[in-house]
């Protein structure tokens, strides 16, 4: 059976598509502001890289900031469902998922079956997203693959006051003529959000294996600093920003078309994920 | 070599008074308070407890110098210097770097106490929005502060929010406020609560050909529900009073309004015999500053510095 | 005076909250705190009051969100350390900043 997992986020859209359990294509594209087309374009684009059209696909389901825009789902399931289903399959051990994403950032307590037991979600405020980084390396002006590799040389630890994008580009600025070298501003950026995102996953609890998606995940400085903070051992996927749409595919290939996510602290379930057909 | 001058959309104008009819050397007790703000810095001498003078200026990339300037500005050339002064307190973000003062205290007493003096006796809540937060204030009869919250993490809300903006569009923020009511209808508000993704859905608004003046309507209105919400969150009685520089943005202040059910006092001296004198909100947290130095002063509490 | 160290903004709202008039300086919340987040100093925002009082530290006001997170894993009513720790009931806090988006 042919499925299709597609995750469409607030600044980049990937596909996954399983053949029979196995990986047959991945796509990722930037979104753009016209998120449905430009979803439409990528679903496409990689259905050609399969060797495959769309009458073929069995089933198809979305997730991300802006799943339900995508017509041609046939489900759209939430974000942090997706992530544990995705994680679950490549390393059944993993108990706690982070994933920092472009606008939002979570920490998910994931059972040994991959179902959601807690979350928590960082959300609306840039800070504590992969959108504060990439903010940081416009005023350092480098890129952000330049910034991870150098916050790596750094051994300062510079405490950030900011605690919004907006006032950390004025402290990195102020840095900067300070005349603090570039590589100890990196790392100090990748220190301070490390610190908001530990404290969000410290709120469902660090139970190993720790497994970090999305794109900062791809940030091995950043990746230096959140295991220091935690002090933990952190699992690192290969394309750690692909495993919301894997697992989006996983629920497809299931059969699965709704699912509730609970959060302990108010007892209720929230249903997210919904059908649009 | 010619001097660039990179065009400043987000500092209301500076301005500066010094009074008609005082003449300090005739004073007993000589006291000032200087509010350096991440934007802008101001001074106020107050003789006797009367406004004798004051000044609105930009802060520079020196804190004491800022500090220093807005004196210097505000005493101009009556000949008063540090050395006249019985008791100088700083407020602000920079109050740390008033070199002169004798004590700091937070802008959060400073602005109460100050919104008292300009506005009077009735107040008992003031909204002050500084260049990088907002603080709601509940006060007594006398200025004294009963509670208050400060947002001093999200730029939105604050005026670094409204700076951004003003510099991405292009517009003076003295001609956003009033461009933002030239619409044909009231659009939504800008729904991202985070500077930085309201940025981008700024960008794809003008992108899409939504007049200026409509975006700037969408973002005031942005901007008076974030306030609301934190003034909500604290509670309002009136007299409601707005210190600071977005006080004088009617965008935001009108909208603000609506959004609470309240209106702002008007901006007039509570004290009939100031009626003639410039009434500038930004001055609330200095002035605030010069009051508890002269009532530390009268009261023996502490020593004067004066030196002449 | 009611002071409210913390947020309230887009991304949600959180405050600690401490009463200076029933605050007595014993300085029990300071303690509790998992943190090191609380002190006890002379009332800031009373400049002509001698009373010292609790309140949250300047270097971790602007962070309190990130701060006071791992004391609000998995519950609604129970109080946090510091508030639970205080006698005269001055120091308490507003909801769980986690409910703020379970209710939409």
């Amino acid at each position: 059976m042919i499925v299709a997992g597609i995750d469409i986020g607030g600044k980049n859209v990937h596909v996954v598509i399983l053949k029979d359990g196995a990986r047959a294509a991945q796509g990722a594209a930037a979104t753009g502001v016209q998120k449905a087309e430009a979803s439409e374009r990528l679903y496409d684009e990689t259905l050609r890289k399969a060797g495959l059209k769309r009458g073929e696909v069995g089933r198809v389901v979305a997730t991300g900031s802006a799943g339900k825009r995508v017509a041609f789902a046939d489900a759209c399931i939430a974000d942090a469902a997706a992530d544990a289903r995705g994680v679950n399959r490549l390393f059944p051990s993993a108990r706690t998922v982070i994933d920092v994403g472009a606008e939002e950032g979570r920490a998910i307590k994931i059972s040994s079956e991959g179902k959601v037991l807690d979350f928590a979600i960082n959300e609306k405020c840039a800070a504590g997203t992969g959108t504060f980084v990439e903010a940081m390396a416009i005023a350092l002006e480098i890129s952000v693959e330049e910034m991870a590799t150098i916050s790596l040389k750094s051994n300062k630890s510079i405490p950030m006051n900011a605690q919004c994008a907006v006032f950390g580009e004025s402290e990195v600025v102020s840095l900067i003529h300070q005349n603090i070298e570039k590589q100890d501003i990196a790392k100090a950026v990748h220190d301070a959000i490390a610190g908001r995102i530990a404290s969000v996953a410290r709120i469902v609890g660090l139970e190993k294996d720790i497994v970090i998606i999305g794109g900062m995940a791809k940030n091995d400085g950043f990746i230096d600093s959140l295991r220091k903070e935690m002090a933990m051992d952190i699992i690192v996927p290969n394309d750690p920003d692909f495993v919301g749409a894997l697992g989006a595919a996983e629920a497809a290939a299931k059969g699965v078309l709704e699912e509730k996510i609970a959060a302990k602290v108010v007892g209720q379930e929230i249903v997210e994920g919904e059908k649009t057909s | 070599m010619a001097e660039e001058t990179k065009k400043e959309y987000w500092r209301w104008p500076e301005g500066t008074w010094v009074s008609p009819s005082i003449d300090w050397k005739k004073g007993t007790i000589i006291t000032t308070g200087v509010d350096v703000g991440s934007v802008s810095s101001q001074a106020v001498v107050l003789v006797d407890g009367e406004l004798y003078a004051f000044s609105n200026t930009r802060t520079g990339s020196d804190s004491p110098d800022s500090a220093r300037k807005a004196l210097s500005i505000a005493v101009g050339e009556t000949g008063l210097t540090v050395d006249n002064i019985d008791y100088c307190i700083g407020t602000g973000y920079g109050r740390v770097n008033v070199p002169m003062a004798q004590r700091t205290i937070t802008e959060i007493a400073c602005h109460a106490r100050g919104a008292n003096f300009m506005y009077g006796p009735e107040v008992r809540t003031v909204m002050d929005m500084g260049g990088q937060d907002c603080k709601a204030i509940n006060c007594d009869d006398k200025g004294k502060v009963l509670n208050f919250m400060m947002n001093d993490k999200c730029a939105a809300g604050t005026g670094r929010g409204m700076e951004v903006f003003a510099d991405l569009i292009r517009v003076p923020v003295w001609e956003i406020g009033p461009r933002s009511f030239q619409v044909k209808k009231e659009p939504p508000m800008i729904s991202s609560t985070c500077v930085v993704f309201a940025k981008s859905e700024v960008v794809g608004l003008l992108e899409k050909g939504v007049p200026e003046n409509d975006i700037m309507a969408a973002y005031c209105a942005a901007m008076a529900h974030r306030i609301m919400e934190l003034l909500n969150r604290l509670g309002v009685h009136e007299k409601f009073v707005i210190t600071g520089g977005i006080a004088k943005n009617e965008g935001v202040v009108k909208r603000l309004e609506k959004e609470l059910g309240v209106k702002t006092a008007e901006k007039v001296w509570h004290n009939p015999a100031y009626k003639a004198y410039p009434f500038d909100t930004q001055i609330a947290g200095a002035l605030g500053a010069a009051l508890f130095a002269v009532a530390m002063v009268s009261k023996g509490k502490v020593k004067s510095a004066r030196k002449k | 005076m009611k002071a409210f160290y913390g947020y309230k903004d887009g991304s949600g709202d959180w405050f600690i909250i401490i009463d200076s008039d029933r605050c007595d300086g014993c300085g029990r919340c300071v303690e509790a705190c998992p943190a090191d987040a609380l002190e006890i100093s002379e009332d800031a925002v009373d400049p002509l009051s001698e009373k010292s009082v609790a309140r949250v530290k300047e270097g971790e006001r602007k962070k309190i969100r990130y701060t006071c997170a791992p004391c609000q894993h998995g519950y609604g009513d129970a109080a946090t350390p510091c508030a639970a720790a205080c006698q005269p009931g001055a120091i308490s806090h507003t909801e769980s900043w986690r409910q703020s988006y379970t209710k939409k």
